[in-house]
């Protein structure tokens, strides 16, 4: 039993030592073009595997990451740009004295950025969890347009749509990379642990879950606000990657593309959470080619500007028809190893 | 006495479903709970385990009323149960499923896990080590890594009994664990509650139809019918009952 506790430790140790290898060899040899898209993937692995936390492990479907990516990214933006520039860009209303005041390191924003996203989830959860059923997708898919359209009509704190701009560009592939590999251990360590363990049993069976003693409430906030932190952290980098961001960003849309990686990975899997990242957001720059004109031989085909969508549809209605569960199903890496279990 | 009822009564909307009950059972007991279909006894369950609140009397477990308890509390306090279907976490193993048991009885917090202190390494290898001792003692340790749907259906109530009593309870509450069994299954059952209720100091209070399994196990029961009770007394008593037998049989006295 410890020699195999052990060997899983050397298997995690030399996955981190690599992921940190590559991190380095990718920001010192790749160009700059793939180091975007590779640092896209690093947040979005951050957000999809928080995501799959109360959507995929705990069962309970959430459309919340548009709105906390959202406010990380405004807090986040809010604390690094200093009171010059927020003087400077704010045109429709001049900021409140105290958005001016507004200041924090890089390390210091990303920690408000996720603390005050889980505040406002612990805030949400007290409501939505008291009841059971899918109140929860609708009270979060309301709570993502009201933040937009908060953000939207605050232009005293938020700059309004113009959004906000000129954000330094702290964000690098140490960054993200670095948060991202922390986050996946971080959730996995957490799904290996009697919280996990509760988190499924909510998933599968609440009743019998209370029945062996499982404070259910207690469970769900915990996975929510966990979600919450990391899509703030992650909201955080991504203002600090696009320098800019607006309201327009954070549309249901943002939540569709998560809820695809997580679906196509497989609910309820960590691993398939970073796989289902990796395909959608690489495949998604890998298949511009198909967006092109493109010359078969016998004929051209003119442009056509969102091919790559439907062809991306096709191959997720592929996926569903003959793989339910997704990639992973609710498989880990180190179930694919075991021999002869299931 | 480790249980008692006093006077309970539950409606539902203009429906009595248990109507002014009450009994005891006392410590290390293996008490039998009968009626016909709808005559109140899952409901009896919910009340004791706080998934319903009584709309009258109360209930007092080693002296403390339970009423308006939450569920999860009631089980920390010591009364666990099985369901009528066995509802095991069908993605996970047994092992996962027992550990379940032991949610509330490892301690360490949430950050802890988060960050991996020391503590939740030691707390997951002591319950592990009880976990398969449980598993062990039912003689399906060797299932441990197995996803718990796919056993056999005798093995799965097992496993369910053996997840409730991971939660170290002092009185186990089965909903008819002979259900869907073959005789030899429940001769096998019957000893394991005997069992068990002497190796892990349990007071039993059980849901059945099989009133031969109620007979062989059962050091009282208690007839339900339509929310009243009919009878309470010992097994064979209650079979030469006469209302028990109406209640049963249909009433043959009037015809």
């Amino acid at each position: 039993m410890n020699i195999v506790i052990r060997k899983d430790q050397w298997i995690n140790l030399a996955i981190i030592a690599s992921a940190l290898w590559f991190i380095w060899f990718a920001s010192t040899h790749f160009d700059e073009y793939t180091v975007r898209i590779l640092n896209n993937i690093a947040i979005f692995t951050i957000l999809a595997v928080s995501y799959n936390l109360i959507n995929g492990v705990t069962g309970q479907f959430s459309l919340e990451p548009n709105g906390f990516v959202a406010i990380g990214a405004y807090v986040t933006a809010l604390l690094l740009l200093d009171a010059d520039a927020k003087d400077y860009q704010f045109d429709i209303e001049s900021p409140y004295p105290w958005v001016l005041g507004l200041q924090a390191n890089f390390v210091w924003a990303l920690f408000f950025a996720g603390t005050f996203s889980s505040l406002l989830a612990l805030t949400l959860s007290f409501p939505v969890f008291r009841v059971r059923g899918d109140y929860l997708a609708i009270v979060t898919l309301g709570f993502g347009f009201i933040i937009r359209i908060l953000a939207i009509n605050n232009p005293e704190i938020t700059n309004g749509s113009l959004g906000l701009n000129d954000i330094p560009e702290f964000s690098n592939l140490y960054w993200t990379g670095g948060i991202a590999i922390l986050a996946v251990w971080g959730i996995l360590n957490i799904v290996n642990s009697k919280y996990g363990r509760a988190m499924k049993a909510v998933r599968d069976d609440e009743d019998a879950a209370i029945a062996m003693g499982v404070n259910t409430f207690k469970i769900k906030t915990f996975a929510f606000c966990t979600s919450a932190f990391l899509e703030g952290v992650g909201g955080g980098l991504l203002a600090a990657l696009l320098t800019s961001i607006s309201p327009d960003l954070f549309t249901f849309f943002f939540t569709f593309q998560l809820l695809i990686i997580i679906v196509l990975g497989g609910l309820g899997s960590t691993t398939g959470a970073v796989i289902g990242t990796v395909l959608v957001i690489g495949g998604a720059e890998w298949m511009r080619f198909l967006d092109e004109p493109m010359n078969f031989g016998l004929f051209v085909t003119p442009a056509m500007p969102g091919m790559r969508m439907v062809v991306f549809s096709l191959i997720l209605i592929f996926v569903m028809l003959f793989a339910r569960e997704g990639i992973m199903g609710k498989r880990e890496l180190k179930d694919l190893f075991k021999k002869g279990k299931k | 006495m480790i249980l008692e009822l006093k006077g309970v009564t539950k409606k539902f909307g203009g429906v009595t479903a248990i109507n002014n009950t009450t009994f005891t059972v006392n410590s290390k007991e293996i008490y039998g709970l009968i009626g016909p279909n709808g005559a109140g006894k899952t409901t009896m369950f919910n009340i004791i385990t706080g998934n319903y609140q009584a709309t009258d009397g109360e209930v007092v477990f080693r002296s403390e009323k339970l009423n308006g308890l939450k569920p999860h509390t009631i089980v920390r306090k010591g009364i666990a149960r099985t369901f009528q279907n066995i509802r095991l976490f069908k993605t996970m193993s047994v092992m996962d499923n027992v550990l379940i048991g032991f949610d509330f009885q490892a301690n360490y917090t949430y950050f802890e896990s988060i960050f991996r202190f020391p503590r939740f390494f030691g707390e997951e290898k002591r319950i592990r080590k009880r976990a398969i001792e449980i598993l062990d003692y039912f003689g399906i340790a060797e299932f441990a890594e197995h996803k718990a749907t796919d056993l056999s259906y005798g093995q799965q109530r097992k496993v369910e009994i053996a997840r409730a009593l991971a939660t170290n309870p002092a009185m186990l509450l089965l909903d008819e664990p002979a259900a869907g069994m073959n005789p030899a299954e429940t001769k096998e059952l019957a000893h394991l509650i005997r069992t068990a209720r002497e190796d892990f100091d349990l007071t039993v209070l059980l849901i059945e139809h099989d009133m031969k399994f109620v007979n062989q196990l059962c050091d009282k029961v208690l007839v339900l019918d339509y929310g009243k009770t009919i009878f309470e007394g010992k097994p064979s008593d209650a079979i030469k009952d006469k209302e028990v037998v109406a209640a049963y049989l249909g009433d043959f006295a009037h015809d």
